[in-house]
């Protein structure tokens, strides 16, 4: 055997804490077991609502990772809003559980020699792209829907890869390790775990891994204190997260977050997705003069507001719900989409280009697949819980579609262009 | 077939499964990170998932165990109050690790072209709820002692 390098042997005895060893690291591994997937599942179904179909999911280009096809449903309304809502909020409330299980198998860091077979070598290859991947996914995450981007990378492309990085070594690991973990939660019941105090905390005995510490100290914690800790962390998170939400006055429990806040009084006090300043539409092009215009079959027809006014108005109640997790449910009134359509002349249209007036962004032109033009809820709303929309809110229309993601719901509307079966 | 096994587990040190499942994870990141190598910015995405190793495994967690060193040192032995103090003090640090972007004021005009409203709030407000964690605690650990010194009386 090689010689250990110095100050090997002071590192081992320097792990001093009594809970560390297989039952714990299997309960914070069991908690992860179970929500990773959903985080997984949720945030591949955030690039599905998308639309890959049209090549508006970003990144476009991504080879053999593409999503089996299928047209992101318009019902229930609520879909959106409780997947990408789910992903956002399970992503931040089990924070403290990867933390937690990465202080209880921290030592194996330190493990000297680093492998002692290929096997080993190439396991903690895939421990490096798990750790790496899940902490990876957490900071774009987190800075993303705090409108940070101090990373200087494009968020899509780097969280859509690093999410199947993650989920490649989620799988190899969660698979390795079932036995183990099978075996270490056996080795103390639940109950009885639950009753032992600070003072009857006693080590785990010395396990194969090495995660039980070689000289360890007295207990300041006890194994159910430790498990509480980590439960305790998760639940403040989610009590300060899931504000963003919720509508009524609960949304203010979302103290430290963007979409806890109420962007002023009235009607139109609800968050604002990109102010009517930033996305650089004129006051001019609102006015009087605005008109809308809709393409089909060649022909183009030109409408202005009080004519679309006067359309049969259908209102409905329905969720914006944003990429970012947060949602908020508004009372919407406008013309139906699908009325728009069979006044260009298509009235069974395979799709709609929706073109905003605003000239720069990411998302000035969205598509809708066939389903969401017809939806009966499908709007290009023109007022909103009563009153008209406001500019930040997309006047003079704005569109809005059950279940579709938020940056879909075009707001100031100049164009929609409803393309046929046969020109799809 | 066994005996291959067997043989398998002698040289590469684990049976096939495991040797099927790292090979495909590896493979899979690989395969990933050929493709975004043709980007601009690969190096700086490369940067920040092993910086987010380095920062955990060798900045976060060997300062928090410091912390909780130095703590164990200040309360001598008193456990009880110690964890009183543990609790808060984890409580505020998660929610600055959390909430950081906002609380340090990171991309202000991002945040304002988005929501129309600035980060200022937010800083204060963890103080605030940082401040009651500690309150909250305090208060846990006074009446913790009350319980204890009236034990102690009443048996004495
Ligand atoms: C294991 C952890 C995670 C995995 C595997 C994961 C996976 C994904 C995937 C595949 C997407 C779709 C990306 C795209 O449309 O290009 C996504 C979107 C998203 N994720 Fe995650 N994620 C994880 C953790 C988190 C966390 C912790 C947060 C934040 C708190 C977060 C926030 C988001 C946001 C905001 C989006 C939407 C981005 C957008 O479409 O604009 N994710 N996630």
């Amino acid at each position: 055997m090689s010689p250990k390098p110095p100050g090997v042997d002071t590192v081992e005895r320097s792990w001093r804490s009594p809970l560390r060893g297989p039952w714990l690291t299997a309960i914070y591994g069991t908690a992860l077991l179970v929500a990773l997937p959903l985080v997984i599942i949720t945030g591949l179904l955030d690039y599905a609502a998308y639309g890959p179909r049209f090549d508006q999911a970003f990144p476009t280009n991504v080879g053999w990772l593409r999503l089996p096809a299928f047209d992101w449903p318009t019902r229930p309304s609520w879909l959106f809003r409780v997947t990408q809502g789910l992903h956002v909020t399970l992503g931040i409330v089990l924070i403290p559980v990867v933390l937690g299980k990465l202080w209880s198998v921290l030592p194996k860091l330190f493990d000297w020699p680093p492998a002692r077979s290929l096997a080993q070598a190439l396991e903690r290859l895939t421990l490096l792209l798990l750790v790496g991947g899940i902490l990876f996914q957490i900071a774009t995450g987190l800075l993303n829907i705090q409108y940070s981007y101090v990373f200087g990378f494009d968020f899509y492309t780097a969280h859509y890869f690093g999410a199947w990085i993650f989920t490649g070594a989620f799988v190899a690991h969660v698979v390795i390790k079932f036995p183990r973990l099978v075996t270490a939660l056996r080795s103390r019941p639940l109950g009885a775990e639950a009753r032992t105090s600070r003072a009857a905390t006693r080590p785990e005995p010395p396990d194969p891994d090495g995660l039980v510490a070689a000289v360890p100290g007295p207990a300041t914690v006890s194994r159910r204190g430790a498990v509480g800790l980590v439960g305790g962390g998760a639940l403040l998170l989610a009590v300060l997260t899931i504000g963003q939400s919720l509508d009524g006055p609960l949304r203010r429990t979302a103290l430290l977050l963007p979409r806890g806040r109420q962007p002023g009084p009235g009607p139109n006090g609800f968050p604002v997705n990109r102010t009517v300043a930033a996305a650089g539409v004129r006051p001019e092009q609102t006015g009087p003069g605005w008109r809308l215009a809709l393409r089909g079959n060649g022909r183009t027809v030109t409408l202005d507001r009080p004519a679309l006014l006067a359309m049969a108005q259908h209102t409905a109640a329905l969720p914006i719900s944003c990429v970012e997790g947060w949602s908020t449910r508004q009372t919407w009134t406008g013309v139906r989409l699908r009325d728009l359509a069979a006044l260009a002349g298509v009235a069974e249209p395979a799709s709609a280009r929706v073109s905003s007036l605003e000239q720069a962004g990411l998302f000035r032109t969205a598509i809708l697949a066939s389903n969401q033009v017809l939806d009966p809820d499908s709007l290009l709303a023109l007022r909103v819980n009563g009153v008209d929309l406001s500019p930040d809110h997309g006047y003079p229309a704005r569109v809005i579609v059950p279940a579709l993601p938020g940056v879909h719901c075009t707001k100031w509307v100049a164009e929609i262009d409803f393309r046929g079966r046969a020109d799809g | 077939m066994a005996e291959r096994a067997a043989r398998l587990r002698a040289r590469y040190g684990a049976g096939p499964w495991h040797l099927v499942l790292v090979t495909a994870a590896i493979v899979l990141a690989g395969w990933v990170a050929l493709r975004v190598a043709d980007e601009a910015t690969a190096g700086r995405m490369l940067l920040w998932f092993l910086g987010a190793v380095i920062a955990h495994d060798l900045v976060l967690f060997p300062v928090y165990a410091a912390v909780d060193r130095v703590l164990r040192t200040l309360v001598r032995g008193r456990v009880t109050l110690l964890n009183h103090l543990r609790v808060p003090a984890l409580g505020s640090a998660l929610l600055f690790l959390v909430y950081s972007p906002g609380i340090l004021r990171l991309g202000e005009t991002t945040h304002l072209a988005a929501t129309g409203q600035d980060q200022r709030p937010y800083l204060v407000r963890w103080l605030l709820l940082s401040a009651a964690l500690f309150l909250i605690s305090a208060l846990g650990w006074l009446l913790r002692r009350r319980q204890a010194s009236s034990k102690r009386s009443e048996s004495a």
